[in-house]
């Protein structure tokens, strides 16, 4: 099985750019989560990816076989859509049975009453199969019921069944998920993720919520103003974003961002606080949550608001010098020490550099700040 | 206590609706059980005074030649109609809503017949199809056939008024197709066009069709019902000739009502017509309903 490969796609609106030159590569078997902002050019790129979006210029190409000017009908594509999707009038199983029926049946084959006759054999193998996807996906059951019988979580095992009955080349997942309760959706990541094992064909999942691509996908494309910002697994995206804003939409509580400047040694100080980083040109100092400690020097900040999790603690500080607001993670035992309006020091311990138009900057270590 | 305030929330309730029961009283149900009561008398307009009949009037309807013939003439027309109204009004409107320019422009065409009055629309018909100075004709000469006369003859007229019928409602029924066609989700079509649904067909008969249930059950009843009403096309360009071949049952009823004066027959008439009708209705929303019903 081949993987997907988008060349300078570009789609317009009229004056609004959707997509402004977008290239990716999906590797075969990879499950690659296309995540952004709503708005940010996400789901143009997977209907352009399916056929159901034309492109004003570029290319995509599956495996080694281009199919940009080919319909969606003729490019063996699966796609899980938000709403499901599903033909309210047909059964489970016909709904399952619909992508096979298209394409093993031929026009007189689909005729009612008369196709039947003509066509036992073939739709036996159709049985066979929806039967066999519907099991896989503990839907066996339902397969009498329309869909307006069934659940939320029962519609989209079904709307998956569709898509996985007939061993698509590419499959596609526009955010299957939001539509669940909370509960239901961390289960069904899960789900998704063997799913894909099983099926093995190249996947883009588009999603908004940040946690979900992190969770699931094998490599995080990061989408915003229909520019793709960085590709990489979601261990890179997390510990070395590439651009700022990148930085800002991955991680949960956000990343603290800082006012910095570089001396003309070259050293970035935050409010005249020196964070030992040299690296010319900076303009913002980022810093995870858990890398922020309290302890006898560090950013001078202001506690505003403790939040305790269970598992951690999130303190909400407003640093001194900026106003800029701080969240630190810590561990649940310390809240004992901590009162509101407390001044305290919050010692990075690794942080990042940004330039003034959001491009990381290398930088090095210079002194023993940071450990 | 508690009595209190339910007498005053009952007395508001009844004071709420008592505008749109007297109204209901008034219009509907009292105008019609007169008609039930009148179906039993030889009463005509007037005369002093009626007489109970009983039955007499239900059993003359049923020995009645004229009543034959109206109620044949009725059926084919709407067998005509019905069917092919609804045909133009979901082609037109796929047409309109599958094509990207001057939509608005072509909704308005198509809905003019709908608005414009069926009495000032006649003398245009009444040209349009003259035997020999009508346009129609003419242009069938320039094909080498003569055409027959289309509102003279015995075996055209029905024809003529049907297609004057279709011409009626096919701009009406394609408005409601078009309402529910853009009530059907887009991502059907495109879950339909990745599930391999390629040609224009393909798609019909997956979404479009199916999801026009609906739409179609009221559209059938609806035009099933203003055929069987057909009054001002015969009453202006007929008045159910010749030889009574476009007679129809309203016009007959008004005839037997305003024209002779016997308003306990044409009463008979009305409730036999109204019964008839409403079988009709119940029949086709049961049969319907069960196979537009989704969930």
């Amino acid at each position: 099985m081949g993987g997907i490969v988008i060349e300078g796609a570009k789609r317009s609106y009229g004056a609004v750019e959707a997509l402004k030159g977008v290239s990716l590569t999906i590797a075969p078997g990879e499950f690659l989560a296309l995540v952004g902002p709503s708005g940010c050019g996400k789901t143009t790129l997977m209907r352009a990816v399916a056929g159901l979006e034309p492109l004003d210029a570029g290319r995509v190409l599956f495996g080694a076989e281009e199919v940009t000017r080919r319909r969606a009908a003729d490019r063996d594509v699966a796609m899980v859509f938000q709403n499901y999707a599903l033909y309210p009038h047909l059964t489970v199983f016909q709904n399952i049975a619909v992508p096979l029926v298209m394409r093993r049946l031929n026009a007189w084959q689909r005729l009612p009453l008369l196709g039947p006759m003509l066509s036992r054999a073939a739709r036996e193998g159709i049985a066979a199969d929806v039967r066999a996807a519907a099991e896989s996906l503990a839907v066996g059951h339902l397969l009498a019921r329309k869909p307006g019988q069934l659940s939320g979580g029962q519609r989209q095992r079904v709307a998956l069944g569709r898509a996985i009955v007939r061993r698509p080349r590419v499959f596609l997942m526009d955010e299957p998920l939001s539509n669940l309760d909370a509960a239901l959706r961390t289960e069904t990541r899960r789900e998704l993720v063997e799913l894909h094992r099983r099926v093995g064909a190249a996947t883009i999942y588009v999603t908004h919520d940040q946690s979900e691509a992190m969770t699931m996908a094998d490599r995080v494309a990061v989408m915003m103003a229909g520019e793709i910002l960085q590709v990489a697994t979601p261990e890179a995206i997390y510990a070395d974003p590439a651009d700022l804003r990148v930085a800002s939409f991955i991680g949960s509580p956000r990343i603290n961002l800082l006012p910095a400047e570089s001396g003309p040694d070259g050293l970035v100080r935050v409010g005249g606080w020196s964070t030992g980083l040299v690296a010319p040109g900076a303009a913002t100092f980022a810093v995870r949550p858990e890398a922020l400690v309290p302890g006898p020097e560090g950013l001078p900040a202001v506690l505003e608001h403790v939040e305790f999790l269970g598992d951690s603690l999130l303190l909400h500080a407003r640093h001194e010098a900026s106003g800029a607001p701080l969240v630190a993670r810590l561990e649940p035992q310390a809240r004992k020490s901590l009162e509101r309006g407390q001044a305290l020091h919050l010692r990075p311990l690794h942080g990042l550099v940004f330039s003034a138009d959001g491009r990381r900057c290398p930088a090095l270590a210079r002194t023993s700040a940071l450990v | 206590m508690s009595e209190r305030a339910g007498f005053g929330e009952a007395l508001a309730g009844w004071l709420l609706t008592g505008p749109a029961i007297l109204a209901y009283l008034a219009m509907l149900l009292i105008p019609t059980l007169a008609v039930v009561v009148l179906a039993f008398t030889d009463f005509e307009l007037g005369m002093p005074g009626f007489h109970w009949v009983g039955l007499d009037n239900f059993s003359e309807l049923l020995t009645d030649h004229g009543m034959r013939t109206s109620v044949r003439n009725t059926a084919l027309y709407v067998a005509l109609v019905t069917p092919a109204s609804i045909l133009a009004g979901l082609g037109l409107a796929l047409l309109i809503e599958a094509g990207s320019r001057g939509k608005v422009f072509f909704r308005a065409v198509f809905f003019l017949p709908v608005v414009s009055l069926m009495v000032a629309m006649a003398t245009a018909w009444q040209y349009l199809l003259h035997p020999t100075i009508g346009p129609v004709n003419a242009w069938l000469a320039l094909f080498g056939i003569a055409g027959p006369n289309w509102l003279g003859s015995s075996d055209w007229v029905l024809v003529s008024l049907g297609l004057i019928g279709v011409w009626e409602n096919a701009g009406f029924n394609m408005v409601l197709v078009l309402a529910g066609l853009t009530a059907i989700p887009r991502e059907l079509y495109a879950a339909a066009e990745v599930d391999g649904a390629a040609g224009p067909w393909a798609r019909f008969r997956l979404v479009t069709w199916p999801l026009l249930g609906p739409t179609m059950l009221l559209v059938t009843t609806i035009t099933t019902i203003r055929a069987i009403r057909t009054f001002d096309s015969i009453a202006t360009l007929t008045q159910g000739g010749p030889n009574k071949a476009s007679e129809m049952i309203v016009w007959t009823i008004y005839q037997e009502g305003f024209s002779y004066l016997r308003m306990g027959y044409a009463a008979a008439l009305t409730v036999v017509f109204l019964v008839v009708v409403l079988a009709i209705m119940l029949v086709q929303t049961r049969l319907i309903e069960k196979r537009t019903h989704y969930s």
